[in-house]
């Protein structure tokens, strides 16, 4: 088993496009990486460097103690899961899992031994004698699991391996692929565009943006304090509420002001953003930080009128969607409160956990992240 | 609203059935006089086999004749004896069968290791010399006759089977290489990653995942290409000439046609003779012929 770390990882295409900007990064031995960022964030290039499909054209990566820039893909002691399975369609699913081991020349028996042993652990033990278009697309997505498995690799590479699955059979293969790294205890690293598979599945997150990294720690770190405006806005859902204000200290009180919003923030805040008196900042706050002043009678200030566009009721929740001075909120709320779209209602924003960020570095004012 | 696709398919179902006819009529024709009397061919339409059956007179003796390769003494339905000279069929048969099965095998192993490397592996110049290859299919096969020919008489290759082998292996891969290109530039891209990560060579993927994946392009190639060389002249006219021992059956027709054009009973045999292989090959694999057909086109 082995870490893998990428340092000033570069890739520039022939044509010119820069598609990663010198990424560095440390996965742990053992750890649960997931990449995660809007499509052409360049984190399945990420991956696919590391697999060794993709040419690295600056930096170093390595596994291990080893740097690996240079090694055929094959001798790199990985293993890959692509999102279409990747089956190959004439094989049996025995024959897949076994063919891989049979190009290193493994003893038969050994081979045998390894394929069953893979099929148990991914219930597979009465399937080895089809072939993959005779499978769901959980069980070939299984397949393709159990070809990585069978290699007994140092890191395991998914590159969104659930997207082609339906919504119930994802969160399925989610828990099991968890499981799967609990009981290996390998490298994994994990390519995803759905924030819910790398809030749930990872150890920690590398949230990318245009090829940069935006930040890399631990989902509830992520959750909780976001180092910029695009992680903020990225991980979460419904995402968080960023709007500009401008901040003033009356009395030696902060406020964020808007159009018609005077919001008071809290003096630990304050205290962090003393030096921005009068400057345009980004508020965020995130929906479950802003509800109904009815589910909170006794607020005596932070809460405007605002006009209700829209009510999603999810059931155990419900999702407000409001105006305020021109600008759109949504607010996480409880189903006992009784709201209509068109209603006028009094919003209460929960001001100790607002995030300040910064309107040119769009960085985080009051949570400096640490660095991964 | 109803009746229009009603009318329209029994128009198209009505056109079908007359360009059927059109097709199948005189090859039924054909096979019909094949077998009848040469005393008979002369006299009656060969539809009289069908409207007066007694005095068909059916026989074989026409296959025999064009057949066989030596003399031979035919017995008629009245008892008379005649010796024949026979058109050796038989012998341009077996060449026919030696020309064609290295001429489909070589060209389109060739173009699928070509359409591999094109679609799949990076070099220097992949897409002008994939451009080049395609734009080959334009270049019409009677602009090369002369000049391969003087260069086949240098190296003594005229009059050999290796021969027209070579040529049709080189008109036959512009269009192999293309059709093999558009069908296994569509295979998966990451099944062959996968397959270079589980540590294949290049090699072994084209072996044991890119061949056995394109069965049914290779399946439909093999019978276009296998068509055209059974059923090509020219080529091998110009390359074979009139070598005795070598020649193919397109030419021993065309010599039939030439020394016996009065007897069709003769001649509607030795067409059914070189009929009878393609027939057999499109009825047995005619479930690739027309998924090969939209190969490329259509995903799956």
């Amino acid at each position: 088993m082995a870490g893998v770390k990428l340092e000033k990882l570069e890739k520039t295409y022939p044509n010119g496009f820069k598609a990663v900007h010198g990424v560095d990064l440390n996965i742990k031995d053992g750890e649960f990486m997931v990449f995660v960022g809007p499509s052409g964030c360049a984190k399945s290039t990420t991956l696919r460097m590391v697999a060794g499909l993709e040419e690295i054209t600056g930096g170093r990566i390595y596994i291990g103690e080893r740097i690996v820039n240079d090694i055929e893909p094959k001798d790199r002691d990985i293993a890959m899961v692509f999102q279409n399975y990747a089956l190959y369609p004439h094989m049996t699913v025995y024959k897949n899992m076994a063919w891989v081991l049979k190009l290193k020349k493994t003893p038969k028996r050994e081979i045998d031994q390894r394929v069953k042993k893979a099929a148990e652990i991914l219930g597979l033990t009465s399937m080895l004698n089809r072939k993959p278009k005779q499978l769901s697309g959980g069980q070939m997505q299984r397949v393709a699991v159990g070809r990585a498995i069978v290699r007994s690799p140092k890191v395991f590479l998914f590159d969104e391996p659930l997207s082609n699955l339906d919504a119930k059979l994802r969160v399925q293969m989610r828990v099991e692929i968890s499981k799967l790294h609990k009981k290996l205890k390998n490298t994994m690293i994990y390519v995803t565009h759905d924030q819910v598979e790398a809030m749930t599945m990872g150890d920690r997150i590398c949230v990318m943006e245009l090829g940069r990294i935006k930040q890399v720690d631990t989902p509830t770190n992520l959750y909780n304090f976001p180092a910029n405006t695009f992680v903020a806005g990225f991980i979460g859902s419904p995402s968080m509420n960023l709007i500009e204000a401008r901040l003033t200290f009356e009395n030696g009180v902060c406020y964020a002001d808007t159009q018609n919003m005077h919001l008071r923030l809290p003096d630990e805040i304050g205290r962090k953003v003393k030096t921005y008196d009068g400057k345009e900042v980004f508020l965020g706050i995130r929906p479950e930080h802003i509800t109904s002043k009815m589910a909170n009678k006794e607020a005596i200030d932070n809460f405007f009128k605002a006009e209700v566009l829209v009510v999603e009721n999810m059931g155990n929740e419900v999702f407000i969607y409001f105006t305020l001075d021109n600008n759109q909120y949504i607010a996480r709320s409880d189903p006992s409160i009784r709201i209509k779209s068109g209603d006028r209602h009094e919003m209460w924003f929960d001001t100790r956990y607002v995030h300040l960020f910064d309107r040119k570095t769009k960085q985080n004012l009051i949570h400096k992240p640490k660095t991964g | 609203m109803k009746k229009g696709p009603s009318t329209t398919s029994f128009f198209i179902n009505g056109l079908l059935l007359v360009i059927c006819l059109i097709w199948t009529l005189p090859t039924f024709g054909l096979l019909m006089t094949s077998f009848r009397d040469r005393d008979v061919v002369s006299k009656t339409g060969w539809w009289t086999t069908l409207t007066r059956p007694s005095q068909a007179n059916l026989t074989i003796d026409n296959y025999k004749q064009v057949l066989s390769g030596k003399k031979i003494t035919l017995v008629d339905h009245k008892g008379n004896k005649r010796t024949v000279r026979g058109d050796n069929l038989n012998r341009a048969f077996l060449n026919s069968l030696t020309v064609s099965i290295p001429a489909v095998v070589i060209p389109i192993l060739i173009a699928s290791f070509a359409a591999y490397g094109f679609a799949w592996m990076d070099f220097p110049g992949r897409k002008i010399l994939f451009i080049i290859v395609v734009a080959l299919l334009v270049v019409p096969l009677q602009i090369a006759l002369i000049p391969l020919l003087r260069d086949y008489g240098r190296l003594e290759l005229t009059g050999t089977f290796l021969a027209i082998w070579l040529a049709h292996t080189g008109f036959g891969l512009p269009l192999s290489v293309y059709l093999m290109y558009n069908y296994i530039s569509q295979l998966p891209r990451s099944i062959i990653e996968s397959a270079i990560i589980d540590g294949c060579s290049h090699f072994g993927v084209f072996w044991k995942l890119i061949l056995p994946l394109s069965v049914p392009a290779i399946a439909s190639l093999s019978i276009f290409q296998f068509l055209w060389v059974w059923n090509d002249l020219l080529v091998a006219l110009v390359f074979i000439g009139s070598k005795p021992g070598v020649e193919v059956l397109t030419q021993r027709l065309l010599y039939m046609i030439g020394s016996r054009g009065q007897d069709w009973h003769l001649l509607c045999a030795g067409a059914f003779v070189s009929m009878i292989l393609p027939l057999t090959v499109f009825l047995s694999l005619q479930r690739y012929f027309v998924r090969g057909l939209l190969a490329g086109s259509v995903k799956g």
